[in-house]
């Protein structure tokens, strides 16, 4: 990491594990139980998420002097929304098929807590080069966990990743692979409860691996 | 310095210049990518028309459309006729596949005559009329592209819908629920309308029995199946007049 001081690292590498926004401070639980369905849609949704969360960071970061703080939540809300739209109009023009699986989660971007928490918490008191870091940083720990949700709930609830075929041919007659072998696909997994499992098998993980994440009560 | 952003006047001023800046972007940002969704649109109802009829890139279980970049050559050489029925008229229009069922159907409520389109396909010798149907499921609006042969057997069908739910209601685009309704039949023995019922309990989940006007529901998804049902009854019905025609010529 040449190119950025330690402390500017840090804004990037902490939402990807020690503070990660789903897993830690467990906000956009909503999208990820919804759209990891596919890894497919997992991928287009961070990418997103990550276009509005770093340039959503850049304006408000900009603005936070001219900003009435009267009205900060609403200003907030508006470029959200506004980056939102353009995404959605974006997808729809050059990812046809990809913007009706998405359909309204695209525009539920707007309601992710983590936007809106990253503008208030951080993008109004730094500045925008730190704010765009954060931005990206957060938005990528969040993609983080979506994949490695995508990836074990398509494989295992489809047998595919990204739309192929990994464990073999399950049509009935024409078995190969695993499936020759008598496994079978766990229609459960393409449910949004099993996300919320596989979301908390990760936080799991992680706590079991780092104690100091775990919160007295 | 501190306070000068508490200002109520300055609080008003701000909302108003960034609510013409940020209107003035995306109203540019609408306009300028409108035609290219418009053309994605076009494409996926080329794409679901040639579907019904049997064109498409189906593997084993999962349902293809042609690829876009060959849509355009495809509907032009299977889709050999496209028809507007306006009430006891019909005429050839090729741009019929862009009349918005949706419309029409508000239209009646006006009493407007409602415009039917049909799409008339050639292929391997065999000729396809496909109707696009429209109507309601759970959450929004559902509709179809139904391929039927003269005597108004379902060739094949292509249904999607708006925002049905996932892994339920939204599985009628599934092939497990599409592929039931080819060589089902919408008329009965005396040759009345009788439509296909999406029926829980039908005791023939296999869908051997082509005649019953049936064809299995999907578990969870009862009101969208009930859309399904209705929008055939009450749109393919529609069609009935020019299939007796069609017989009587």
């Amino acid at each position: 990491m040449g190119l950025l001081s330690k402390k500017d690292s840090k804004l990037i590498l902490d939402p990807l594990a020690d503070n990660n926004p789903i897993t830690i401070q467990v906000l956009g639980i909503c999208s990820a139980l919804a759209i990891t369905a596919e890894l497919k849609a997992s991928i287009v949704m961070s990418i997103s998420v990550l276009f509005v969360l770093g340039i959503g960071n850049v304006v408000i970061s900009l603005m936070r002097n001219i900003i009435p703080s009267k009205i900060r939540i609403i200003v907030q809300l508006v470029v959200v929304a506004a980056l939102v739209i353009i995404v959605d109009l974006v997808l729809k023009a050059f990812a046809y098929e990809l913007s009706k699986t998405l359909s309204v989660f695209v525009g539920l971007i707007i309601t992710n807590c983590i936007i809106m928490g990253r503008f208030e918490a951080f993008a109004l008191a730094n500045g925008p080069w730190r704010s765009f870091l954060d931005g990206i940083g957060n938005a990528a720990g969040y993609g983080l966990i979506l994949i490695i949700v995508g990836f074990f709930r398509e494989l295992l609830g489809s047998g595919t990743l990204l739309g192929f075929p990994v464990l073999g041919n399950p049509i009935p007659g024409e078995l190969s692979g695993l499936y020759a072998l008598g496994y079978e696909n766990n229609g459960f997994m393409l449910l949004s409860p099993m996300a919320l499992i596989v979301v908390g098998i990760i936080i799991w993980i992680q706590r079991t691996r780092n104690t100091a994440l775990i919160e007295d009560h | 310095m501190e306070n000068r952003t508490d200002k109520n006047s300055y609080t008003i001023l701000f909302a108003i210049a960034m609510v013409l800046v940020v209107g003035a972007v995306l109203a540019y940002a609408a306009e300028s990518l409108k035609p290219t969704i418009d053309e994605n649109k076009r494409i996926e109802k080329q794409q679901n028309i040639l579907y019904a009829m049997g064109v498409n890139e189906n593997d084993a279980s999962s349902a293809n459309f042609v690829s876009t970049n060959k849509v355009a050559a495809e509907f032009a050489k299977y889709i050999t006729k496209q028809l507007v029925i306006e009430g006891d008229k019909v005429t050839e229009n090729d741009q019929a596949y862009l009349i918005d069922v949706k419309k029409e159907q508000a239209g009646v409520k006006d009493g407007k005559v409602r415009k039917l389109p049909l799409f008339i396909g050639e292929k391997d010798g065999k000729t396809f009329y496909i109707a696009p149907i429209m109507g309601k499921g759970l959450w929004d609006a559902i509709w179809a592209y139904v391929a039927l042969d003269e005597n108004m057997v379902v060739q094949g069908a292509y249904f999607d819908h708006k925002g049905e739910t996932p892994g339920l209601g939204a599985n009628i685009k599934q092939r497990f629920f599409m592929d039931d309704f080819i060589g089902e039949h919408l008329l009965d023995e005396s040759a009345d309308f009788k439509g296909i019922t999406v029926a829980k309990g039908n005791a023939d989940p296999k869908n051997n029995d082509k005649m019953d006007n049936e064809v299995d529901a999907i578990a969870g998804s009862t009101i969208t199946g009930d859309g399904v049902s209705a929008m055939i009854k009450s749109d393919l019905k529609l069609y009935l007049p020019y299939f007796k025609n069609l017989k009587n010529n």
